[in-house]
């Protein structure tokens, strides 16, 4: 009998990203468009093979300025798709484009889906509006922002920080340590020319910054940019065609079992980082000892410290520890982290740059900060708070 | 210093509360269990036997930070944010502020009892030390 797991009959076949800065003079559209171009010449695919599209959270609402600024409808007029099969909603994680893609792909709804995260909040940002900050309008508040907003928690910087002095109150963590998250993500990202921030970063200079919202400074924060990431999620019959090395996704998972909440978890620090690390396991007979690097997400810093424990990487109240100094996490340590520069360093690409990160590292095309050795297994996660999804990646 | 909520028919009677100084939640009395936030039936046996109950209005600081960037032009910083866990049951919290104290002086642990502020049809509640 043929694995149960949809994922398994799926391959990441191509990748590309836009441009990433902060302020481009192309729209959210057209770096969409340059994304998915490139991630077809990657996989060698045609606009033509492309049947289905999948992506997070899709249109919005309402929309918070730059967040999602590329709907499915856009992308199909604007380069004429013919879909089987296409799918955004935002009542899922982040990861939902990429567990949607592998449902549709297995039970043949589509063949080769185009999955695209798109971000103009630089831009947006440049205008005077913030799309991580909710409520600055002067409208009542209903919904799940009304336990926050009025009391001024307007931003996930607050929410997080919340948490993070929860955390380091329960387990004695201390800034220095966060820090490391920080640095690590910086040097790496000296060595990639796509990164947004190079400049090197000091111990001293990120205990001296400005603080956001205690326990969290600026450098906890990741860096608002445009840019548009694209996978693409093919059958792994069509491997053999392909242009690049397939790229398999050997398990991913995105559930929720906890409260829908910041603040009414039953365990404040646990998250939902956990249950998406005990399901991912769950679909594999790899562990946590056999990965090669880890692209954690890293929105702020203190978000990588719950996902080593979800995901398995140390123990319970552990993480602190485990990036204490550095080494560790380092690009020659045992679970090198954040190798493109994370989203603190390379830019706020929200879930997809991590994927995009993890398969050019798998197919050693990494090029001026690829890891040394061959590496097989990487683990990717995103989201916080109420929202985690992660994926394992495996090269043959 | 936030935006007001949007009263309707689940969370008007938390959101009033204030006005005569109480603080309520929904309680189920099958489950002796509180509930926040307030829902159409009780999340524990999706009983419908649940009803708006005073609390104390006391708790102890579980979560602090002090939020040091003005999000939007006018905003005052620094101020205080919490999380409150209240005295009824492991778990119940409440996210809220403490506008009346020294931001510096708040600390996770501390003793804390609600207070209200009205805005417009509103009574916010916002939490002080606990004398
Ligand atoms: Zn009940």
């Amino acid at each position: 009998m043929s694995n149960p797991y949809s994922e398994k009959q799926c391959v990441i076949s191509g990748v590309g990203q836009s441009e990433i800065g902060r302020r481009l003079p192309r729209s959210g559209l057209q770096l969409t468009v340059d994304a998915v171009k490139k991630a077809l010449d990657d996989a060698g695919l045609k606009r033509e093979d492309i049947d289905g599209v999948s992506s997070w959270p899709g249109q919005m609402q309402n929309s918070a300025p730059g967040f999602s600024p590329v709907s499915i409808t856009d992308l199909r007029e604007a380069m004429d798709l013919k879909l089987s099969w296409y799918n955004a909603g935002i009542e899922s994680t982040q990861m939902s484009a990429i567990i949607n893609a592998c449902m549709a792909v297995a039970s043949g709804q589509a063949r080769h889906v185009i999955c695209f995260r798109t971000m103009t909040e630089a831009s947006s940002m440049a205008k005077g509006t913030r799309s991580s900050v909710q409520g600055t309008g002067s409208q009542r508040i209903s919904g799940p922002f009304q336990w926050q907003l009025p009391f001024g928690a307007f931003s996930a910087s607050s929410w997080a920080a919340l948490i993070a002095s929860r955390y380091m109150h329960e387990f004695g963590a201390s800034r220095e340590q966060l820090a490391q998250i920080a640095l690590n993500a910086r040097r790496n990202a000296q060595l990639n020319e796509r990164a947004v921030y190079r400049d090197p970063l000091s111990m001293e200079d990120y205990l001296s910054a400005r603080m956001i919202s205690d326990p969290l400074c600026l450098f906890d924060c990741d860096v608002p940019i445009d840019g548009s990431t694209v996978l693409i999620i093919s059958h792994k019959d069509c491997a053999p065609d392909l242009k690049a090395t397939p790229i398999h996704i050997e398990s991913v998972a995105g559930p929720l079992y906890g409260r829908d909440s910041w603040d009414q978890q039953d365990d404040l620090t646990r998250f939902c980082a956990e249950d998406a690390g005990k399901m991912l396991w769950s679909r594999t007979d790899f562990s946590p000892k056999d990965v090669d690097f880890a692209e954690l997400y890293d929105g702020f810093s203190f978000l990588t410290l719950l996902w080593l424990e979800g995901l398995g990487f140390c123990g319970r109240g552990e993480a602190a520890a485990f990036v204490e100094g550095g080494q560790r996490i380092a690009r020659d340590g045992e679970l090198p982290l954040a190798t493109h520069g994370g989203q603190l360093s390379a830019g706020r690409t929200h879930g997809l740059g991590y994927f995009h990160e993890a398969v050019k590292q798998l197919r050693g095309e990494a090029g001026s900060h690829q890891l040394a050795g061959d590496r097989k297994l990487a683990v990717v996660s995103n989201g916080g708070g109420n929202l985690a999804g992660a994926a394992l990646l495996r090269k043959d | 210093m936030g935006p007001v909520p949007e009263l309707d028919e689940l969370n008007e009677f938390f959101w009033t509360s204030g006005a005569d100084g109480k603080l309520r939640m929904q309680y189920c009395d099958d489950c002796q269990y509180w509930q926040h936030p307030p829902s159409v039936c009780c999340r524990k046996c999706l009983g419908e036997g649940i009803a708006p109950r005073e609390l104390s209005g006391e708790g102890t600081v579980a979560a602090v930070t002090i939020n040091r960037m003005p999000w939007m032009p006018g905003l005052k910083v620094p101020y205080v944010l919490v999380i409150v866990e209240l005295d009824e049951q492991p778990g119940l919290r409440l996210t809220s502020a403490m506008p009346s104290v020294d931001p510096e002086q708040v600390a996770i642990g501390d003793r804390v009892k609600v207070w209200f502020e009205q805005r417009e049809d509103v009574w916010m509640p916002f939490f002080a030390p606990l004398a």
